[in-house]
């Protein structure tokens, strides 16, 4: 435990929350990025530029907090290579069948206490550490 | 342009959590899950952290009767458990544990994480068009 971080977590967190409640009070919308990137990609839909301008915003946050804090852009990818690969094409395949991830199910849905968001919760959590373990005892990771 | 306004700045407060928080490393979110090894419960949290906000905020800003700068709130109304709902979260959660990032974070990092960041959210991106053309013609 070494690196625990928990007052950053917990006030990177409440970040995410302010933006998820912004979202709903302006424009009336769940902030599932899953949701959000589906929608902005899919060809004929109108209601496409508030996803975009969520999505530039979503890719220039980074870099302000990058500007007082250099730190927190330095970042380690365990995983590389095919198996990266492989993990994008099940992230993009599960969320869109899933319709949700952490931000849409785990913050957005588990918040309007909603049954779908807290199983898809659970089970994506319980994959997701299986996963961890799985490939740790292979020696991979 | 209120609106688009008011969606880049949730945005940009979302991708500024997310870097605060450290989900956009990679590693940070493996040892979060690792929790057999050298568990690192940090990322609990961040979804803590937002849930509380969230939470209370939801409930405040549903008392209104319409969003500011839409004609109505879009909630999702399913309340079904079905099958694709499980297989969907289960596949993702694998490829979460796998590389450590999902859809947010992976967004947010392809402006400053180099080559991979950049190679998982091409794939990603590439992928949900290709799954939602082929929903789209079943």
């Amino acid at each position: 435990m070494e690196n625990f971080t928990p007052i950053s977590a917990a006030l990177g967190g409440a970040m995410i929350g302010l933006s998820a409640v912004w979202l709903m009070a302006s424009a009336g919308r769940i902030a599932g990025i899953s949701g959000i990137l589906g929608g902005a990609l899919q060809a004929p839909k109108a209601d496409k530029l508030w996803r975009w301008t969520f999505l530039l915003g979503l890719v220039l946050g980074p870099l302000l907090v990058g500007l007082f804090k250099p730190s927190t852009l330095q970042v380690n990818f365990p995983t590389t290579g095919p198996l990266l690969i492989v993990a994008a094409v099940l992230v993009g395949i599960g969320t869109q069948m899933g319709n949700g991830c952490t931000s849409g199910h785990g913050v957005c849905g588990n918040a309007r206490l909603s049954m779908r968001s807290l199983i898809a919760t659970l089970t994506f959590m319980t994959t997701g550490v299986l996963t961890v373990f799985i490939m740790r005892a292979l020696g991979g990771l | 342009m209120k609106l688009p306004l008011s969606t880049f700045l949730s945005g940009l407060l979302f991708g500024g959590g997310l870097t605060v928080s450290q989900m956009v490393n990679p590693s940070k979110v493996i040892s979060f899950l690792d929790i057999t090894g050298n568990w690192d419960p940090s990322l609990a949290f961040v979804m803590g952290g937002a849930l509380v906000v969230t939470f209370i905020g939801y409930r405040l800003v549903l008392k209104g009767k319409t969003p500011l700068f839409e004609d109505r709130f879009r909630l999702p109304t399913r309340k079904d458990i079905d099958v694709p709902l499980i297989a969907g979260a289960a596949l993702f959660g694998i490829g979460w544990g796998l590389a450590g990032l999902c859809p947010g974070p992976a967004l947010a990092s392809v402006s400053f994480a180099g080559t991979n960041a950049l190679i998982f959210t091409a794939t990603m991106i590439l992928t949900i068009m290709a799954y939602r053309l082929m929903r789209a013609r079943s």
